[in-house]
């Protein structure tokens, strides 16, 4: 399990390295930065001024490295236009981020993992029929669309709730419900395989066999089986919401990392984007991370060897 | 003795695409204290299902139908699904083929154990983990409290076996269903499960049915013999009467394919019995066997056949007097 | 012995029962699944009308009448048969854009998922008939991309290089890849090891002629049933994209672009986000349906 954990942790900063490497290449080389930064009416001297202030003119693997060392002290530098330190930035909204992710993949594991269960149960059933349909119609919406339709609804027909900002628990319902959706299908259709799979599986019988109640070989049997498989699932769901976060944030005008990044790239403010991108990353790895090590521990195949 | 277990005209039909599959037709048999049944037939001939029909593990789509069939004089088509649970596991217990697949791989030894018994009696913790000790031990296990806190894939597949045994033994069951205890376990093993499950059958008068294709196996351990096909029995008998005198063309067959050292000649062919086991899907009329069988004639295709008695607790299903079964057996043997 | 030999003949009568070709198996799965049906009768529908735009539209999309600002659709009672849907905020006819929109979306999609198939199932086909390290370093590539937050990424490109058709087609085929490169594989290794296989290659056959004759008719299933998921994935993004105003660019009938131009008008004309929106919906549905279908009906064991 240690050698296990240890193999994952160097794996998780591998990928991370790579990513920092990929996005800041990318982002420097997809454009000029100065020029974009010098603003339409700049000369060719000013950009060529900028340039060197930003140190623009250093070759890319000089400028990575520097970047680096500094990012790697807690230095993410200036954004250019906010004009405080990016790392100041990142402290302000990465917890609105955190307590709409957190509280969107409670509410997708709620109703995801019991609609998968039942729809396990009763496979082919009008049930189970409900369930599919559910999770392929979440699967086809746009959520920026489910977003505008659910502020049209409780905006402006049932006037519920408030329409943007981040000030109250009321500002968070809506993209919840939202970000939540997004991952329900994936989870639904995850636990129903892994259930049915499991329901059939001779452990199954023989907890039958032994007489034990429905209910013990449902949920001490079956479900904890069928978890080990769904639960990798919502690491990966889990990551893929902070991108989704990006849409989510900009439409509520949820005062987040997810507006942070759309208002970084809207204004070319190369420091904040690559932060946010490696932060995001970041949370995406540790997702995944937690996921795996969880999954390990739950399954004594692979905790114990 | 007493009678544990009655089962008379047992029908087991399980609706598929293609047609209903009939995979039990009208099985009947009685089970007394301290005895073991033995039943034998190619793989998909029943045998399981007539196992998984009395414990009630049926797939949900299958239909099972019976005259009679009870256990301890109870009824088990009037329990409801709770107080079949309350026989299953307690009263009657089933060990099955795959020790590989058949234990939850995230649970301990030990907690698969004591639940079973936590389950039907009412005991503590402590008293369950001390018949869990016991029971391991009995079943030849060494260093019993230590396994408990192991899980399955840490067991080979010999003692996952002894382990289902013990678990099937939890509750001091009056009926054990083993269904192949043996077929996924190495040769030597084979061995000393089949003795370990006599042993215990004998030490605790348990009845047992003893499922199984291979003939040597009930020779040894089994009271009484049904050779199954095609989802009946075609022959059920005492031991010594199906291996000196078998009836049905079928049970013949079988013991042919058994070479004998000392009478198989050296060099000589093997017995094998032609054709292939028809298919059970749609409605069935005539022998079964007579696709394969040596002496079939227009008659046997006619009409079902039923069982013929040939006196206390023997009886074949063919349309054959018994005299003249008696000597093709002879001449099957001469040959 | 003659009659004998009749009554086995009668008996098994095995050769009486014709199977079905596996051609014929297929068609009677596909007509007897609901999605599949659904699903290839809307997206034909949404196919035919798109290519049949200039023809079908009642009017030119670009055309802006500023008199016709915000006209009602038809069943508002200020609607009109001269607007079907209404014009939006610049007095565009709504209908047309929407069916222009539809070509933007298929293209996209079908684009979109011919870059990324592509890769992915070269990287995938490598790394599975490889193995070793070339696949090592393939599942790391593969590893790296799910980390990477995939839309912010695509958001970042197509801002920093400038958005237009191609751009966006671009930037996503490069993100898509993932699933093809998993999914082909895993189905490519489990063909590696298989007799013929061995076969082919104990008898002098090149790699690339076994990858191309006898490993990539194989996934040819898989590829399909993903490509057609991914297709729809690529149009959602896409929509998501040009809705925050960083892909398909005005004056082009983007379904997300329409919704962004129509958001500032929501609350008073809710027509203007509801329509598109719904028609990106069935789009997606319907070919996320012929994709479950398509999987169901080729491999009903890998049901999900």
């Amino acid at each position: 399990m240690l050698i296990y954990t240890l193999k994952r942790v160097l794996l998780a900063l591998l990928v991370a390295l790579t990513v920092s490497i990929l996005t800041f290449g990318l982002l420097h080389l997809s454009s000029d930065p100065a020029v974009a930064l010098a603003g339409e009416d700049a000369t060719e001297e000013d950009i060529q001024l900028v340039r060197v202030q930003y140190g623009f003119d250093k070759p890319l693997p000089v400028q990575y490295m520097t970047w680096l060392t500094n990012a790697l002290q807690g230095d993410l530098g200036t954004s250019y236009y906010f004009g405080i330190p990016v790392s100041t930035l990142l402290a302000q909204r990465l917890p609105v981020t955190l307590t709409l992710g957190s509280c969107a993949l409670i509410y997708a594991i709620l109703f995801a993992v019991p609609l998968g269960v039942l729809a396990a149960m009763r496979p082919n059933t009008w049930l189970d029929r409900f369930c599919l349909s559910l999770a392929v119609s979440a699967q086809a919406m746009p959520s920026f669309w489910f977003g505008l339709m659910l502020i049209v609804v409780f905006c402006l027909w049932f006037p519920l709730l408030p329409v943007s900002g981040s000030d109250t628990w009321k500002h968070f319902i809506m993209p919840t419900i939202v970000l939540g959706t997004n991952a329900m299908p994936a989870i639904m259709r995850l636990t129903r395989t892994g259930m049915m799979d499991v329901l059939a599986t001779d452990y199954i019988r023989t907890a039958r066999a032994k007489g034990l109640r429905p209910n013990t070989v449902l949920l001490k049997h079956a479900l904890r089986n069928a978890v080990i498989p769904v639960i990798a699932v919502i690491g990966i769901q889990a990551g893929y919401m902070m991108g989704g976060t990006v849409i989510i944030e900009t439409i509520f005008a949820l005062n987040g990392m997810g507006l942070l990044a759309y208002e970084s790239i809207m204004y070319f403010d190369l420091a904040c984007m690559e932060a946010v991108v490696l932060l995001l990353c970041l949370v995406f790895i540790t997702t995944t991370f937690v996921a795996d090590i969880l999954n390990a521990w739950l399954d004594p195949r692979i905790r114990i060897r | 003795m007493t009678v544990l277990l009655e089962v008379e005209n047992l029908t087991v039909d399980i609706p598929l695409a293609a047609g209903d599959l009939h995979a039990v037709r009208g099985v009947d048999f009685t089970i007394k204290k301290g005895e073991t049944l033995g039943i034998v037939g190619e793989s998909g001939c029943g045998k399981s299902i007539t196992s998984f029909a009395i414990m009630g593990l049926l797939p949900q789509s299958a239909i099972r139908k019976a005259q009679r069939l009870a256990f301890s004089g109870q009824e088990l088509a009037d329990l409801t699904q709770e107080q079949l649970s309350d026989i299953r596991g307690n009263k009657m217990s089933m060990i099955f083929q795959e020790p590989m697949t058949s234990l939850n791989p995230s649970y301990t030894i030990g907690e698969q154990l004591i639940e079973t018994l936590l389950r039907h009696r009412k005991v503590n913790r402590k008293k369950a983990v001390e018949r869990a000790v016991f029971l391991l031990e009995k079943v030849g296990i060494t260093a019993a409290s230590s396994r408990l806190k192991q899980y399955p894939h840490q067991l080979s597949g010999g003692l996952r076996q002894r382990v289902m045994i013990a678990m099937g033994l939890m509750c001091g069951p009056d009926l054990i269903i083993a269904d192949e205890p043996t077929t996924a376990l190495d040769v030597t093993i084979q061995a000393q499960i089949l003795s370990l499950l006599a042993e215990i059958q004998n030490e605790f008068q348990m009845g047992q049915i003893l499922i199984t294709h291979d003939l040597g196996v009930i020779a040894s351990v089994a009271h009484r013999v049904a050779v199954m096909y095609a989802g009946q029995f075609v022959e059920i008998g005492s031991v010594t009467e199906i291996f000196e005198a078998p009836m049905h063309p079928y049970t013949q067959g079988l013991l042919a394919c058994i070479p004998i050292p000392g009478k198989t000649k050296r060099g000589s062919f093997l017995g094998s019995i032609p054709g292939k086991v028809p298919t059970l899907i749609g409605d069935q009329t005539g022998c079964s066997f007579a696709n394969r069988c040596t002496y079939a004639k227009e008659a046997c295709l006619l009409k079902d056949v039923d069982m013929v008695s040939l006196g206390p607790g023997h009886s074949y299903r063919c349309v054959l007097s018994s005299e003249i079964c008696h000597q093709n057996a002879r001449e099957a043997a001469c040959t | 012995m003659t009659t004998q030999h009749g009554i086995l003949k009668k008996i098994s009568g095995d050769d009486d029962i014709i199977e079905p070709t596996p051609g014929q198996i297929m068609r009677a799965r596909s007509l007897r699944h609901w999605g599949l049906m659904i699903g290839g009768i809307v997206l034909c529908i949404i196919v035919v009308l798109a290519i049949l735009a200039p023809g079908v539209a009642p009017h030119n999309p670009y055309t802006q009448i500023l008199s016709d600002r915000l006209l009602p659709p038809v069943w508002d009672s200020q609607g009109s048969m001269e607007h079907i849907l209404g014009t939006d905020q610049v007095g565009r006819d709504y209908l047309s854009r929407l069916l222009y929109g539809a070509r933007i979306s298929l293209m996209i999609g079908f684009a979109t998922v011919l870059l990324s198939g592509f890769i992915g199932t070269s990287l995938g086909l490598m790394a599975g008939y490889y193995g070793g390290r070339v696949d090592m370093f393939i599942n790391y590539l593969i590893t790296v991309r799910l980390s990477l937050p995939g839309i912010l990424v695509a958001l970042a490109a197509v801002q920093l290089i400038g958005g237009s058709l191609p751009v966006v087609i671009t930037v996503l085929g490069f993100m898509l890849w993932v699933r093809f490169a998993v999914v082909i594989r895993s189905a490519t290794m489990q063909i590696r090891n298989m007799d013929y296989i061995k076969a082919a290659k104990a008898a002098g056959c090149s790699s690339f002629r076994l990858i191309v004759t006898q490993i990539l008719p194989n996934v040819l299933n898989q590829f399909v049933v993903i490509a057609t998921l991914e297709a729809a994935h690529a149009i959602l993004l896409e929509a998501s994209l040009s809705f925050l105003g960083i892909g398909v660019q005005p004056p082009l009938p983007s379904w997300g672009l329409m919704i962004n131009e129509g958001k500032d008008f929501m609350f008073f004309k809710p027509y203007l986000i509801s329509i598109p929106g719904i028609a990106l919906f069935c789009l997606v549905l319907s070919i996320n349906l012929v994709g479950d279908g398509i999987r169901d009906v080729t491999a009903p064991e890998n049901r999900n």
